[in-house]
């Protein structure tokens, strides 16, 4: 067995934007290696985490059923969870439809928008249900840490990730502080 | 003529007659977080932002006339918690997509919750309803955004003489409201040249087709902390233009 910590990734309503900019830690990730192993992770390509993860960090907000059942699946086998990013945070840019009905999204995107052939809303019973609403994460399970911006730079996740490893209380300081 | 004198976190600050713990603060280079306070206009008091304990007792700074035998907490922790705790808020009572706002970068709101390292909005998000007013040829009015600091108000009413603006509406209900029949900007006498077109500390009110000017590096809380902007614009005694 090995004394690593666990990591694990993940993504609910996000682009993956957050993962893209964690992985320009660069050759950083070589020393990340040396003391931290991938659990769960698009980079593994494990589907479920392992029994006990030590950081489990995850991207995106809730926009589905599907996303609410992943984030608590996650929650509950991550020590520490942290909400990486704008729309973990705030929802982000997913939730700028938060104004707009449901409906009215649905119809804009698959019967009336522009360039739009054989217009029909998909129903498969395959799809997650959509939320009327977009949530940030800390609405449905305890969160640890939260890792701002839009993406989060590379630096605040090495930052946090060093920190921990290290048994230092993380902390973000100024310059790597944006919501954007 | 007696030197007046108050306390700042253990600094002696002089103050003059009319000072108010703000006013006398900044000329002596301190700074106090505020959103809603702007020298160049009469001190209207509503974000609570400025908060300061004034002998014991919690104070905005901005309306708090300046007095003998003042002994003022600025920077402390338990402020810090405080003021992080407002902006929070700010941000979760309205819409902040900061991502796609073209006033990230130069936004006073933003700039506060970076200053009091403020990571989250900790409270449930609102989301609320708000409109969207494009409807002037050079300004847009973007409601999601307002946080009700009535510098616009102020603006119009003082510096251009207008009345363009006023807040209508009390708690949740509360909104920016234009003057003029179809309530609409289009129709009323705001113009891009006007004070209250560039006064907002956030992205509310902004002028056409100057939006990214700026790459991301080079705007101004980029450049500079929020503590340091405020204090370059406002120290100059004649007030200055504002972001
Ligand atoms: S006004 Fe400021 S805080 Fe609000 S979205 Fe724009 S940049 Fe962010
Ligand atoms: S529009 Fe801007 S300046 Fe006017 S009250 Fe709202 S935030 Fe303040
Ligand atoms: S700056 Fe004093 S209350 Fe807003």
């Amino acid at each position: 067995m090995s004394n690593k910590i666990k990591v694990a990734t993940t993504s609910l309503a996000g682009c993956f934007g957050c993962h893209m900019s964690f992985l320009d830690i660069d050759e950083r990730i070589l020393d990340l290696a040396e003391v931290a192993e991938f659990d769960r992770s698009p980079i593994t390509d494990i589907k479920h985490c392992s029994d006990k993860v030590d950081i489990g960090l995850i991207e995106g907000g809730l926009c589905n059923a599907e996303n609410v059942h992943t984030l608590r699946e996650f929650r509950e086998h991550c020590k520490i969870l942290v909400a990486v990013g704008a729309c973990a945070i705030n929802g982000g840019i997913p939730a700028m439809r938060n104004h707009i009905p449901l409906e009215e999204c649905l119809e804009e995107a698959y019967l009336h928008g522009v360039g739009v052939e054989n217009p029909r809303i998909p129903d498969d019973p395959e799809l997650p249900l959509l939320l009327n609403k977009v949530h940030p994460i800390h609405e449905v399970v305890k969160v640890d840490y939260v890792l701002p911006g839009c993406p989060p730079s590379a630096d605040v996740f090495w930052k946090f990730l060093t920190d921990l490893a290290s048994g230092r209380e993380p902390s973000l300081p100024y310059e790597l502080v944006h919501y954007d | 003529m007696s030197i007046h004198t108050i306390s700042i976190d253990g600094q002696t600050v002089p103050f003059e007659d009319g000072d108010t713990v703000m006013s006398a603060a900044t000329r002596a280079g301190i700074y106090i977080p505020h959103l809603c306070h702007n020298p160049e206009f009469t001190p209207h008091g509503s974000c609570k932002l400025c908060t300061v304990k004034v002998n014991g007792r919690n104070c905005t700074a901005c309306t708090f006339p300046a007095d003998e035998d003042q002994t003022v907490l600025n920077n402390t922790p338990e402020l810090t918690e405080l003021r992080r705790t407002i902006t929070q808020m700010l941000f979760v009572e309205g819409n902040h997509f900061c991502p796609s706002c073209e006033k990230s970068g130069n936004c006073q709101l933003q700039a506060v919750g970076y200053h009091l390292n403020m990571l989250d909005g900790h409270f449930p998000h609102f989301y609320p309803s708000r409109e969207v007013d494009a409807s002037h040829p050079d300004i847009l009015l973007d409601r999601d955004r307002c946080i009700y600091c009535e510098l616009c108000v102020r603006a119009s009413r003082e510096a251009d003489g207008k009345n363009v603006f006023a807040i209508a509406g009390r708690g949740v209900l509360n909104h920016l409201v234009v003057n003029s029949a179809s309530g609409l900007l289009k129709d009323s006498d705001l113009q891009a040249s006007d004070k209250a077109a560039d006064v907002c500390p956030v992205g509310a009110i902004l002028v056409k087709r100057h939006g990214f000017e700026a790459p991301i590096g080079a705007r101004i809380y980029d450049r500079q902390t929020l503590a340091e902007a405020s204090l370059a614009r406002e120290m100059r005694p004649e007030g200055a233009e504002n972001e």
